[in-house]
């Protein structure tokens, strides 16, 4: 039974606070696609992104109008590359120039894919496609990239690790006039998700069906608006108004996904129950913590009220759709929001104090501008680091760093769009070149043998 | 099926005429209207039945949006299917 105050609440949450669908990714197995001849496997796999996909943007479209409520982005995620381009004794990068104009002739805004798995060592295929990711991603503009150096179950890789500090470097390096925004397409993860809707990191899982539909919500601007109203609960009634509020948010990321596919006759797979922020004024994480009592994100007390947050995000979802999955939790990324931008420019929020924060988010160290200086084995480090984080607690956690080369610490790097921009952050340059290159493999830890 | 269309904006005349016009037009069945003017803001509800539609429910929303536009006012037109889902276990 409809009554007016739901009606007027939807269509203040929508025009108001900024509450969205943040993305319709729709995953493509390119597993088929498999061939040693280069020019005929990236042939298949622009057929089979154009086929499975060309109505994506269209039906997107078509629900955002029905419902009344926008959908920022149409993607897909694809098979890591490095799997497909295994079979062919060339440079993948070929795979990029597919993927981006396949994504292209279907219209999505990005695509995430051009991918490695080498939590337990490199198989052939995965150094050589490592090896391309900076030119891979600079001669695209929608294609992402995505390198998972550690699991729980099976350690942490630190040749990957390695590696990665390097290629981060080099992807900002070959960047440079495009605001290093390579480093920008780039995630190194532990604990990579499969089913994962969200960019830079998304890419289709092998154990995945052939094509499916994944959705990520957002909506922290709806979460700060309805904390803004009790400014004298106690910490347990705002944990029960975060659950509350983003139940009613998933609930519509669940009606545009069960939508979504079957309009496009495609299997629905997760709603990943996310608070995602833009650099729009009132769709910050940083500010929810902020309406909870912080003076400044960053504050001592930010760990403990982003841990509340996550976790009521995720019981308060749970209820509210039929697959969970993805990353599921608060997004912290730093140049994407508006109050995490502030906070790190006026000094109350610093790396260290991020990577305390990414033990109890949904992901890891998102969208941090370094200085233009940072030595390679120093981002081998913090991504050592980030993965330990992840590979003890078992979640997810990411390293998504951006270079400014040429720039030094108070300087800015300004994308534009939901990008956002990143004040140069300080990073400490102490030396971890001995550790990081010891090589090897960091056993995983007590706690993975379950069975 | 039935969608929702919400008016909100300052009052001027003729506004529930322009919309139920609309309505007519595409063939959208008025079921109920709730309408409240404070002081000099207009705000209506009104329910509508789109199982008979002319033509595609997207080109009524479209076709709303473009007469809130004209008249300087917010007109949403929602499947109602959003708001049962968000506010109903």
């Amino acid at each position: 039974m409809l009554n007016v105050h739901d009606i007027l609440e939807t269509i203040r949450m929508i025009q108001d606070e900024c509450l969205d669908i943040r993305t319709i990714t729709m995953g493509v197995s390119l597993l088929d696609c498999i061939d040693s001849d280069i020019d005929k496997a990236c042939e298949k796999v622009y057929d089979k992104i154009t086929r499975c996909a060309q109505n994506l943007v269209r039906v997107g479209e078509d629900i955002e109008k029905e419902y009344g409520i926008p959908i920022i982005n149409k993607r897909l995620s694809v098979t890591p590359i490095a799997i497909v381009s295994a079979a062919c004794n060339a440079s993948p990068v070929k795979f990029a120039l597919t993927m981006e104009k396949a994504a292209k002739a279907v219209g999505v805004n990005l695509i995430g894919g051009y991918s490695a798995l080498v939590q337990k060592g490199f198989s052939a295929g995965d150094e050589r496609l490592i090896r391309s990711i900076p030119e891979a991603l600079a001669s695209t503009t929608c294609v992402c990239s995505s390198v998972n150096i550690g699991s729980t179950k099976t350690g942490i890789n630190l040749d990957a690790c390695k590696l990665m500090g390097g290629i981060v470097r080099e992807c900002a390096e070959r960047t440079v006039d495009d605001k290093c925004f390579g480093a920008a397409k780039l995630v190194v993860f532990c604990n990579a998700v499969d089913d994962n809707p969200f960019m830079a990191g998304a890419f289709h899982g092998v154990g995945e069906t052939d094509c499916i539909i994944n959705v990520g919500v957002s909506g922290p601007g709806v979460v700060r608006s309805a904390l803004s109203k009790y400014p004298d609960a106690d910490i347990t009634q705002i944990s029960d108004i975060i659950k509350k509020t983003a139940y009613k948010i998933t609930r519509v990321g669940q009606l545009v996904g069960v939508t979504a596919s079957k309009r496009l006759g495609v299997p629905f797979g997760i709603v990943d129950l996310s608070l995602a922020p833009t650099p729009a004024v009132g769709d910050s994480v940083a500010h929810i913590l902020e309406e909870i009592g912080l003076e400044s994100c960053g504050a001592c007390g930010t760990t403990a009220t982003l841990a509340l947050l996550n976790d009521a995000v995720k019981k308060g979802g749970v209820m509210a759709c039929s697959r969970i999955g993805g990353l599921s939790g608060a997004f912290i990324p730093v140049s994407e929001d508006a109050g995490m931008i502030d906070a790190a420019v006026c000094g109350s929020l610093s790396i260290e104090k991020l990577e305390a924060m990414t033990a109890v988010c949904s992901v890891g160290l998102d969208m941090i501008v370094v200085p233009g200086d940072t030595p390679a084995d120093v981002i081998s480090g913090l991504i050592a680091d980030e993965a330990a984080i992840g590979m003890v607690n078992s979640k997810t956690t990411a390293v998504r760093v951006i270079p400014a080369i040429g720039m030094k610490e108070g300087e800015f790097l300004d994308w534009g769009g939901l990008f956002g921009k990143g004040p140069v952050m300080n990073i400490n340059k102490y030396s971890p070149s001995k550790f990081i290159n010891r090589g090897g493999q960091i056993p995983a830890p007590l706690h993975s043998l379950k069975n | 099926m039935r969608a929702v269309i919400t008016v909100i904006g300052k009052d001027t005349v003729g506004i529930l005429t322009k919309v139920s016009g609309i309505c007519t037009e595409y063939n959208a069945n008025v079921i109920e209207v709730t309408q409240s003017v404070l002081q000099d803001m207009f705000a209506m509800i009104m329910l509508v039945d789109i199982s008979k539609l002319n033509k595609n429910f997207t080109e009524l929303t479209d076709r709303m949006s473009q007469l809130g536009d004209e008249l300087g006012l917010k007109i949403h037109t929602m499947h109602e299917e959003i708001f049962n889902t968000m506010h109903s276990v």
